[in-house]
This record gives C-alpha cells, structure tokens and sequence, in this order.
C-alpha cells in the first residue's frame, strides 16, 4: 500500500485543539496572565516577573497550610486504603445480602459534599447532635468551635466515612475479577490465609488501587466544601486547608497576582506527587533491568 | 505415592436431584494406578472437571468414596491431600519471581531453606526454568507460567499425584506439543501419578497410557487409545474418537435380512444373528471410516452408495456417501482412486460393531 505524504491532514486535529484550548488552555494561561502582573483596574497593571511566586513561596501561613493539608490527606490515605480493602474483603460475595451491602456501602458517596458537610455539623453539635450529645454525656467535653483536636479528628472521620466506600467499591470489584483457579491453586499450595492476601488478593487489586489511591489524594488534596460547612477553617485556622486558604485571598481579599501563582503552585504540587505516584508504582511492576536480561 | 480409588462416586450440584440427568457424575467405580499417566477425555460439560475437583478435594462429592491407597479421604480439603493440580489458564503468583513461586509450596510447610533451593534448582532444570528464575513470574510467556505453575506441583517430595484440567488451552499450537513432550518426560523421570483432562483426543491419546472418555457423568469406557479406536465400547466414544468419528447405522432385522432403514445391509451369518437377537429396538450397527472397503466398480458382496462429494486432506481423502438413506463418511489412501457417482462399499465383519442401547455387544463371527 502507498502511504500517501499530506501535510493538509493536520487541519483535521484543529476541532480537537480548539476543543482543548477552551477547555484546559485559556482558562490556564489566564492565570499564568494573572500571576505574572499586578492588576488595579482594567487599564492599569505592572509587570511583575517572579515577584508573585517569590512571595507565595514564602508565605508562612501558606507553608503551614501546606503541611496542614499534606498530614490531612497523607492520614486520610493511611485509614481509607487498608479500612476500604478491609470492607471489600468482608462483604458478601453473591446472593440478596450482597446487593444490600453494595447499596449501604454505597451511600455516603451519593450524598454531595456541602451536604455532608451539614449532616456532621448537626452530628457533632452538643445540644441536638448524636455524637456531640453522646460524648458529652459520656463526660468527654467535645467542641469542635474550641478545639483543634476535635476539629481535626472530626474532619478525618468525615472524610473516611464520605470517601472509605470509594476505595470498598474500587476493591470490591477487582477482588470479584479474581479467577477461582488462584484460590485453588492456593489451597493446594497450602498458603495461608495471609499469604492469599499478600500474593494473589494485593497484586491483583493493584491496579484498582493505583487509581483509587490517585483519586483520593487528589479529591483530598483539593478538599473544600466539607471542613468549609463544618468548621469554617477554624478554630483559628487549625482546619484551614489549601483551597480555603486560596478563596479567602482570591475572592476575599481580591488579591489576583498572589492567588494566580498560589494556584499555579497548588496545580504542580498535586501533578508532581501522583506522577512520582504513579511511576513508582508502575516501576515496581517491571522486572529488574539487569536480572531480566539474563 | 497413590492409587486413587473412587468407589460409587457420584456428584450433584442440585440439593434435590430427582433424576439421572440432575448429576453431573453418575455413579461410578474407578481406580487410577500409581504411577500411571492417564487422560480424561470428553465434552464440554460431561463433568471432567468435576471429577477432578472431586479428586484433589475441592469438591466434596454428594455420596460415595475417594480413596488414597484405601484410605478414604472424601473431608480432606485439598491442602491434605499430597495432590497437586494445574488449571486451564496459568496461575501464577504475579509479584514473586519464578524462583520465589517455585519456592513458595515448600515455604509455606517451613521447609528449610537449603531444600528449598536445592528442589527448586532441580524442577527449574527439568522444566528449563533456570534461566528464568530470578523474572517477575508475570512477565513470562503463557507456555513460560504453565511450566511454573507445574513446577510448584513437582518440587514437593509429597505429591503423589498430579491433575491436569486441559493445562494447553492457552498455549501456541508448536509449543503445545513441547510442553506435552515436557509431560511425557516428567512423567518417566518422576513417576508420579498424573491425570490430565481434555476435549482434545489427540492431546489426550499422545500423552496417556490409559483414557477414561467421559459422557454425560460416566465413564464409558476406559482403554488405551488403540482399544479405543478399534473396539468403542459406547457409541458415544465410536463418535467421538477418530477423525472423523465411525458410521452408524439403525438397523433392524426382518424376513431374514438386515435393513438399514429400508436398505438392506451385507453383513456376514455372525453379525446376523447377533441382530435377530439383540432385545431392543435401538440397535446399531457402527464401522470406522478407514475400515469402509469402497470400490469403482461392483464387487461381490458389495452395497451401491451414492457419492456426495469428497474432501482431500493430502494424504489421505474423506469420502461422503450415502447408503439408502443413511449418510456415511469413508477414508481412502491417496494411491486409491475417488469413486464418481456410484461407489461399491463392503464392511468387513470383523470390523463391525454391534451396539444394543448405545453400548458394545460382542459378536460370535463363528
């Protein structure tokens, strides 16, 4: 067959181009517009190079809210994996009691977040709510207004509560994919049940929980609507995480130039750890360079 | 080492079977020797496999016994069992490497280390793994996982029986017959009782001493591939066996002769009155393809057919005639000429069988 050299069919990709252009591109390099000037009005502003992101990378209360918000997801992680892989686990295999477990794991992720934010609201309060009243009369002086502790432990169960049946759903579905050979073949092998779980139910949910992991650090990382509802940030600023920190400047304050470069820092951030994520996982599939060539 | 004993064996998946058809084994008696290669042949869904989950103990059957050396053993789970068992598609422990999977039935009796490299040295060399022991068992080829998950059955000193469930499926055409050579060699060097199931008879006649053909929950006959091929105890097996499989005819005796529906057949004074005695109405009279004497021109003794058409293999030509109304397949040499249009067949006596309710009836040629 004769390949036929056209230069025109490039043409073909533009719908494509313009599709991602609106999309992704503009709206980004808005930002990077923002982040480079300093904006007064519509006919006044200053060129202002790196000074914005000098300035963010500085920021004391930025860096805290980084750190604040890398311990909140790195613990989020910590219980949500092993908690979801351990419910998938125990759920039912087949028959009626395995849909209905599938629909009451299922719930807390059709319910949006502001409204899961409201729900742990009322939850905690100490005059009507469940947990606030019932740790209350238990004797321990739960407030999530007045301390840190509270405040944060409250968050982390939220969010393991909302997001654990994610990773229990991911999980679920890849254990079900198992062929009943490997369990066989362990049986006959004489594997124990940890061994079952360390070498054929783990591996075999790697890939599920490559991206289960994935969406959790990043949905995580970006949390907002939810310690917004339930904490207001507070108290002081103990449960203020990155993207409160980043609407309190950009729409509270009107500070364009330094929301423009804290977002464009924010966005690398989140790219860079699931790329070094994601490698690193896919690194530790393959075989050993030089003990594969042999 | 084991001769596995399956008394009145017989396996429903029903909690409430009612008739014959409801299991999927029917009972039956059968003993596997020690040290005997034998193959499991039949359909899908004559319930090879079943058989085999019964075996290694990952079924418990609904009545009857499995025994060990006469040891019954129907509650041992199969991890009790010295057995070992290779699947249909390769299962292999995807994060260990080959070495570590190898090693990994022996590790997990806490068997000292130093064994377990010695045996694993060992079945590594048999199976021509050594160059692969240290890759990630995943990254190896279908063939390449099939000898591993073989492996982990031959490195325990305790096996004394290994089961097959049709382990070439997913292996190349050329290396299927590699891996069957590889069986074969196992098989002498080890001693080890194998049982290898399969809907391939090729596969299963070259790698087993004995096949069991499967149908329907029985085993029909049990016999070399020889015996298999010349005397079919059920027709079910004259079918199934060969390429293709043997002729059968309805036959009936009336007015002193034997019809084929309305033909007559020619068949000699044994065969005879083996059919004027046979108490039944379904009787069958079959003949192997390569057994059909077919002539060009009339001979004595001959039946006209017409010819339908012919189907060259190369060295050998598949002939469709029609008897009367019954449809039948001859094989001839390539040396002998196709007949066109009309051919003269002779079914040679002592090549006819006679089955009474599908099953074999010995003739008395005398």
């Amino acid at each position: 067959m004769n390949k036929v050299q056209n230069n025109r069919a490039w043409w073909l990709i533009l719908p494509m181009l313009l599709l991602v252009a609106f999309s992704a591109i503009i709206p980004l390099m808005t930002v990077v517009n923002y982040s480079v000037q300093d904006v007064f009005d519509a006919n006044t502003r200053f060129f202002t190079g790196a000074e914005w992101f000098k300035e963010m990378l500085n920021d004391p209360e930025l860096h805290a809210a980084v750190l604040r918000q890398f311990a909140f997801s790195l613990t989020v992680l910590a219980i949500e994996v092993p908690l979801g892989i351990g419910i998938a686990l125990l759920m039912p295999k087949k028959g009626w009691q395995a849909s209905a477990v599938l629909i009451l794991v299922t719930m807390p992720l059709l319910i949006p977040w502001n409204v899961v934010g409201s729900i742990w609201q009322i939850f905690t309060r100490g005059d009507i709510g469940l947990m606030g009243w019932s740790l209350r009369e238990l004797g321990y002086g739960y407030n999530i207004t007045a301390s840190p502790v509270d405040a944060w432990v409250t968050i982390i169960l939220m969010d393991v509560w909302h997001w654990t049946p994610l990773i229990a759903l991911l999980c679920y579905s890849g254990l079900r994919s198992i062929p009943d050979a490997y369990y066989q073949a362990a049986r006959i092998d004489r594997a124990s049940k940890w061994a079952v779980f360390r070498f054929i139910q783990l591996p075999k949910l790697t890939n599920v929980l490559v991206i289960g992991v994935l969406l959790r650090f990043m949905h995580s990382f970006m949390i907002y609507a939810e310690p917004f509802v339930l904490t207001g940030g507070g108290p002081g600023s103990s449960t203020t995480f990155l993207s409160q920190s980043l609407t309190t400047m950009a729409i509270g304050q009107q500070d364009l130039g330094p929301s423009a470069a804290f977002s464009l820092i924010y966005f690398l951030i989140i790219l860079l750890v699931s790329w070094v994520f994601y490698t690193a996982i896919m690194n530790m599939q393959k075989d050993n360079k030089k003990e594969g060539e042999a | 080492m084991a001769e596995i004993t399956l008394k009145s064996l017989a396996h429903t998946y029903l909690s409430d079977p009612k008739s014959p058809e409801d299991y999927a084994i029917r009972e039956m008696n059968h003993v596997w020797h020690q040290g005997g290669a034998y193959a499991l042949l039949g359909p899908s869904g004559c319930g090879k496999s079943t058989l085999l989950n019964i075996i290694s103990g990952l079924l418990e059957p609904s009545s009857g016994d499995v025994l060990f050396d006469g040891e019954r053993v129907n509650a041992l789970p199969p991890e009790g069992r010295n057995i070992a068992q290779v699947f249909q598609f390769p299962v292999i422990y995807d994060t260990m490497t080959v070495y570590d999977n190898l090693a990994f039935p022996l590790r997990n009796v806490k068997t000292p280390e130093a064994r377990v490299h010695e045996r694993v040295m060992e079945v590594a060399d048999v199976l021509e793994l050594t160059a692969q022991l240290k890759r990630k068992a995943k990254n190896l080829t279908a063939d390449e996982k099939q000898k591993v998950s073989m492996g982990r059955g031959l490195v325990r000193d305790d096996v004394s029986a290994i089961l097959f469930d049709e382990p070439l499926t997913v292996i190349d055409p050329q290396l299927k017959w590699k891996l069957r050579r590889k069986l074969k060699e196992i098989h002498q060097r080890f001693e080890i009782t194998m049982v290898y199931v399969t809907h391939d008879q090729l596969e299963a006649s070259t790698f087993a001493d004995k096949i069991a053909v499967m149908y329907e929950g029985q085993v029909v006959q049990f016999g070399t591939p020889r015996e298999l091929f010349e005397t079919p105890n059920h027709t079910f097996v004259g079918y199934f066996i060969g390429s293709p499989g043997m002729n059968f005819f309805d036959v009936s005796f009336r007015d002193g002769r034997v019809l084929a529906d309305e033909t007559e057949l020619s068949v000699g004074p044994g065969v005879r009155r083996a059919i004027e005695g046979a108490r039944s109405t379904n009787v069958k009279l079959g003949i192997r393809p390569e057994f059909v004497e077919v002539h060009e021109a009339p001979v004595e003794g001959g039946m006209e057919a017409v010819v339908e058409h012919a189907q060259d293999l190369g060295t050998y030509s598949i002939v469709y005639l029609r008897l009367g109304d019954t449809p039948l397949k001859a094989r001839i040499e390539e040396d002998q000429a196709v007949p066109v249009g009309r051919a003269y067949l002779r079914f040679p006596d002592e090549r006819l069988g006679l089955y009474v309710d599908e099953f074999r009836v010995e003739i008395d040629h005398e």
